[in-house]
């Protein structure tokens, strides 16, 4: 294993220490943080191993909303409901991969795109089954005190993060990675080489839609209430794109700590100035990615002592 | 002409047309094993759309290829890598950022079933050293000189343990240093008892490699014979080779 997976998992232990120190607003920060963690190593799968600059994480989150609510509004346990949602969102995102991933670049980040508005039509409609726009309640489900909810939610969002991860730090040293990482390069030459790259994209989608679908139905229990308008927002599907550019594209450490970042930062800029919060979020991001291109997984400690040690040396 | 059961391509009236654009028009072929076949023809004549439409890059419109006994018109272009025809490409196909060894093991990989990422490289620094780049391995395939690339594109399609070879102007932008060094394996290549199907323009290296040439002109396939034929065949010379090369060569002897 390299160097900065393992540094990725120490991050990762480190968040899970949260509860001993936190009280119920960190725990919500930290279940959002993991939240948007599993976004960005999610998307970093297509995204940043494949190349393919998918906008889809809303469509696949709200999907895994929707199911998760439904099923637990049947009765079924949330574990159960989860997995469903999980299975749901692999299955459809690599059978729809399978056709969407035909397109390249800006294309397919247009039709990616489209999921979100088709989902959310889909689910606006079928009243019936998801409450339409009158939104979806879902039965609490441990219901004691608010401290111990949030803990609760806070570790369920933390196991997922911690499964995301090794399952993209596991692909990332496979075969499966390797191709992606070939596809990215040279589709063309990749087919030529034998690699079945339809194949290895629909498997890359369906992976990595379907973290995101659970963590979907998480956010579902967590805040007991969902409406098509809130979880097929289309910032969850920009939020990832903009952590993975901010971290490092393609780096799995990179774009948790992006995640971090990001939300570190939103926070900040939320509470200082709540009536310009997006414009000022928004130069922010735009400083970041014009001065740090590469992300913050390019900011090498050596460079940085090797920087000021030089900048003295002219000094004296 | 050729014997039935060493026989490894066979294309019967294979035509491929880009709408209204006639491509290739009932191109009849046949390749037998061990052969070195050069390709040869003017600009846009359809040299590279014929190999494009044997990997099922881009499919006969009409017509039949068989390959080692087995139709392959249909085929996707990573089937046919994994049936043994690989190909390297007039304009390098590597990928950038790995590195040379990395490129070779891709395609050691996904073109070989069961292959491990390990094994692979082991077999990559074996065809890295046949083609002399073992001492660039580790250095990324976009700062290698475009000679390296060419062989690097070597490289990759023996990797894929080829029974039928295409090679798409390997010598083309080479100096003749390095084209000799490029002909050299050529040479090797068949001699290790590959089938080879060359395009090229340099008729040096095409009289000194091949054993038959194919001429294309405009889609059609005009000639097809033994090298010292074709060189002397009127239509060869009106539509490639042109009157200056046919008196020079005359000249010759």
């Amino acid at each position: 294993m390299t160097r900065t997976n393992i540094a990725l998992l120490v991050l990762i232990t480190c968040v899970a220490a949260l509860p001993l120190f936190g009280d119920a607003y960190a725990l919500r920060l930290g279940t959002m943080a993991c939240m948007y963690a599993i976004f960005a190593l999610s998307w970093n799968i297509v995204g940043g191993f494949a190349g393919y600059p998918s906008f889809a994480t809303a469509a696949f989150f709200g999907l895994g909303a929707y199911t998760t609510g439904i099923l637990m509004n049947k009765g079924v346990p949330l574990t159960l409901s989860l997995l469903g949602s999980l299975v749901l969102c692999l299955l459809l995102a690599a059978a729809l991969g399978a056709v969407l991933l035909r397109l390249r670049g800006h294309y397919f980040a247009i039709a990616s795109l489209s999921l979100v508005e088709v989902f959310r039509e889909l689910v606006n409609n079928a009243t019936d089954l998801t409450g339409g726009g009158m939104g979806l309640n879902i039965p609490l489900v441990s219901g004691s005190s608010v401290l111990s909810d949030a803990t609760f939610f806070f570790y369920a969002m933390w196991g997922l993060l911690l499964i995301t991860a090794l399952v993209v730090i596991a692909v990332s040293m496979s075969k499966l990675g390797f191709g992606l990482n070939c596809i990215r390069q040279n589709e063309t030459a990749s087919n030529m080489v034998g690699l079945n790259s339809t194949l290895y994209k629909a498997i890359a989608f369906g992976l990595s839609a379907c973290f995101v679908g659970a963590a979907g139905g998480l956010y579902a229990a967590w805040v007991h209430y969902i409406d098509p308008s809130d979880v097929f927002d289309i910032l969850y599907s920009v939020k990832p794109i903009v952590m993975a550019l901010m971290g490092g594209l393609g780096s799995p450490l990179g774009v948790v700590c992006g995640a971090f970042v990001y939300l570190g930062l939103e926070e900040v800029v939320w509470r200082n100035y709540i009536q310009i919060h997006s414009g000022v979020l928004g130069v922010l991001i735009i400083l970041l990615l014009l001065f740090l291109p590469h992300g913050l997984v390019s900011l090498h400690a050596g460079k940085i002592w090797r920087g000021l040690t030089g900048r003295k040396a002219k000094h004296v | 002409m050729s014997k039935p059961g060493h026989e490894i391509l066979h294309l019967s009236n294979v035509s491929r047309h880009f709408s209204g654009l006639k491509a290739l028009s009932d191109v009849s072929l046949s390749v037998n094993k061990g052969e070195v076949v050069g390709l040869i023809g003017p600009n846009g004549a359809g040299k590279t759309t014929l190999v494009n439409t044997i990997c099922g890059v881009t499919p006969a419109s009409s017509g039949v290829v068989t390959f080692d006994g087995r139709d392959i018109t249909r085929i996707k272009t990573y089937q046919s890598a994994r049936l043994g025809l690989s190909r390297t490409f007039q304009i390098v196909q590597p990928f950038a950022e790995f590195s040379a060894l990395d490129n070779v093991a891709a395609a050691a990989l996904f073109s070989q079933p069961g292959e491990s990422l390990k094994s692979a490289r082991e077999a990559a620094r074996v065809h890295l050293a046949f083609v002399g780049l073992d001492a660039q391995a580790n250095q990324s395939a976009a700062t290698l000189t475009l000679a390296m690339r060419k062989r690097l594109e070597l490289a990759k399609a023996l990797a894929m343990k080829p029974k039928l070879l295409f090679l798409d102007e390997v010598n083309a932008g080479l100096n003749s240093a390095e084209v000799e060094r490029a002909t050299k394996l050529i040479h090797q290549l068949a001699a290790d008892g590959i089938t080879i199907v060359m395009i090229e323009h340099l008729m040096k290296v095409v009289l000194n490699v091949c054993t038959r040439i194919a001429v294309l002109h405009n889609g059609k396939l005009i000639a097809d014979g033994a090298p010292r034929d074709i060189i002397k065949d009127p239509a060869v010379v009106d539509a490639y080779l042109g009157q200056q090369y046919a008196q020079r060569n005359a000249a010759r002897g």
